[in-house]
């Protein structure tokens, strides 16, 4: 709120007042009505979506007597595993190398790193697709490379989107440092490795930390990318749920997608918790 | 005492620093050049390459074939749906979240805090699970259907239609939109209001003039980062839509996966990559900055 002044000012009067406020509630409602609607049919007895028959687990206990999502579940753990480690090591001496330094071309490779963010998915998905059709058998040259296995090329292209963003949570978080605190360590004596690991990696640290967390919620909600690139028997589970809703609705995907809403959900609580710690100690 | 700085140990030492910021980048940099400027690069290719009777795209024979196609009344009649449907999508999104972001900004700064949050777990939760849920929704004996068929409204039997996608597309990207006019209207100085309304200006008046003015960069900047996902989705049509190679980035997945025309497929990514460039563009002119 700017130059102190009074709510008031901003605040409207009479009727339109209150066409503010229920609006608002409104589109509050927009935003939950839908999910809370799914975690309660996703309880429902009845194999009929909409219709409520009765309180069951009964879907649950299919979701995890379903093998093929189990393992669709566990290819998506191991690739936002890799994805996320080798963007957050990447994304992060990105974000360093454009906000703590000057080098020519720099302004190039910020454009380029913005690029991956605004791109449609489709585009990014027909790119990776055309890519991997013409590349793949000279990947397949280096020893221990093999990307008829689609795993691999899942990591790599969500790689190349979640290095961005990464970089962009850490560069936010890097613009808000003071370097006098490295410049003081320099003084000091310390070595530009120790300053690095003494001083500026744990203030930059929530920038990190919150870069994964974006990393992985956007590895799990990939799902154009994904698709072009996964190979039969490497299905992430956002594919193979895609898969599943494109055949139509079943009580069944209702308790898988509950499931994925709520690690998503928890992930971003957790992303939400974290920053408001580390600013609130700032103040 | 002055201190005498030798200029050229100066520039070395500044030249070692630029060069260590370019190592530190190097990675992420030959990282994203082969798997992501390359593979641009390829598509931009194809686009200009040959397609056998097989359905192969053959980097040969270059021609223009694929990009005289984008003028064919089946392409360009999806185009312009797309584009209606983004415009669409737009529009009811800045109508849904500019009172929204003006309430949110205009409450005290706990309880901003609060609703805000209340933005951003959605805007962060699974994209494809919050679509679905729509599908839900609006089944033919969902809750949506009998609520708008109880109270007489007609028929709510919508889903398949272009209007669930237009619904779909709103419900994803509405955070998109509330964020940057929040930002926008947030940093509002709220005395020029003030001012305005001690020269007798009414509340309206008072509010385009002088706020409405002051929040278009977020309205720009919120437009167009609705605009051009929606123009390309391709997962929410999928879902919610009914003729499913109707919009353009199911039309554009349907080039590779069915209809085998790499040359076509690209042209058409080209074109909604020039949409895209054009909004960044617009959205770096107006003062935009991150996302």
């Amino acid at each position: 709120m700017g130059k102190g002044v009074a709510l008031s000012t901003a605040e409207p009067m009479g009727a339109t007042r209150w066409l503010l406020r229920g609006h608002s509630a409104l589109v509050y409602a927009f935003f939950y009505a839908p999910i809370i609607v799914l975690v309660f049919y996703s309880f429902n007895e009845s194999h009929l979506v909409g219709r409520w028959s009765g309180f069951s687990l009964r879907w649950y206990e299919a979701f995890v007597q379903n093998d093929n999502i189990q393992s669709s579940l566990w290819v998506s753990v191991k690739i936002c595993a890799a994805s996320t480690v080798i963007s957050v090591v990447l994304g992060t001496l990105a974000a360093l190398s454009i906000e703590r330094f000057r080098w020519w071309g720099q302004k190039a490779f910020d454009a380029v790193l913005y690029l991956p963010i605004i791109i449609p998915d489709v585009t990014m998905a027909v790119m990776m697709l055309v890519f991997f059709g013409e590349t793949a058998q000279l990947f397949n040259v280096i020893p221990g490379v093999d990307l008829t296995n689609g795993l691999e090329k899942l990591v790599l292209s969500h790689v190349a989107f979640n290095i961005s963003f990464v970089s962009v949570v850490v560069r936010a978080r890097l613009a808000n440092l003071d370097e006098a605190m490295e410049e003081a360590a320099a003084d000091l004596y310390a070595s530009r490795w120790q300053a690095f690991r003494r001083v500026t990696l744990p203030q930059i640290m929530p920038g990190v930390l919150g870069g994964a967390l974006l990393a992985v919620t956007l590895s799990l909600d990939d799902v154009v990318v994904s698709s072009f690139v996964s190979a039969v028997g490497a299905t992430p589970v956002s594919v193979y749920v895609f898969g599943m809703l494109r055949k139509g609705v079943s009580p069944l995907i209702n308790a898988v997608s509950v499931v994925i809403l709520a690690a998503s959900m928890t992930l971003v609580m957790a992303s939400l918790v974290l920053e408001r710690a580390t600013s609130s100690r700032k103040r | 005492m002055d201190v005498v700085v030798e200029p050229g140990l100066e520039h070395q030492a500044e030249r070692a620093r630029s060069r260590q910021g370019l190592l530190m980048g190097l990675p992420a940099m030959i990282y994203l050049f082969v798997f992501f400027v390359i593979p641009l690069g390829f598509v931009v290719m194809y686009s200009f390459a040959t397609r056998t009777r097989t359905g192969r795209t053959e980097l040969a024979g270059w021609n223009l074939e694929a990009y005289e196609r984008l003028g064919e009344t089946v392409v360009r009649a999806v185009a312009f749906r797309s584009l209606w449907i983004a415009a669409v999508t737009t529009i009811l999104s800045l109508a849904l979240a500019y009172p929204l972001a003006y309430f949110i900004s205009t409450r005290r700064p706990a309880t901003r805090n609060m609703l805000l949050v209340g933005v951003m777990i959605p805007f962060w939760s699974n994209f494809l699970i919050r679509t679905y849920a729509w599908r839900v929704l609006l089944d033919s004996d969902g809750i949506f259907t009998r609520i708008m068929s109880g109270a007489g409204l007609g028929d709510g039997r919508i889903l398949f239609t272009n209007k669930a996608v237009i619904i779909g597309l709103v419900y994803g990207y509405l955070p998109f939109m509330v964020l940057p006019l929040y930002a926008a209207i947030e940093r509002i100085d709220w005395s020029l209001v003030e001012g305005a309304r001690d020269l007798y200006a009414s509340g309206w008046s008072a509010f385009r003039r002088v706020v409405w003015p002051l929040s278009k960069p977020g309205v720009i900047a919120g437009s167009i980062l609705v605009f051009v996902p929606s123009f390309g989705a391709y997962v929410t049509p999928a879902i919610l839509g009914g003729n499913k190679k109707g919009l353009m980035g199911s039309y554009i997945v349907d080039q590779f996966m069915d209809a085998r025309n790499g040359p076509l497929g690209s042209s058409l990514s080209v074109l909604v990559l020039v949409v895209m460039l054009m909004g960044t563009l617009v959205y770096f002119r107006q003062g935009g900055r991150s996302l």
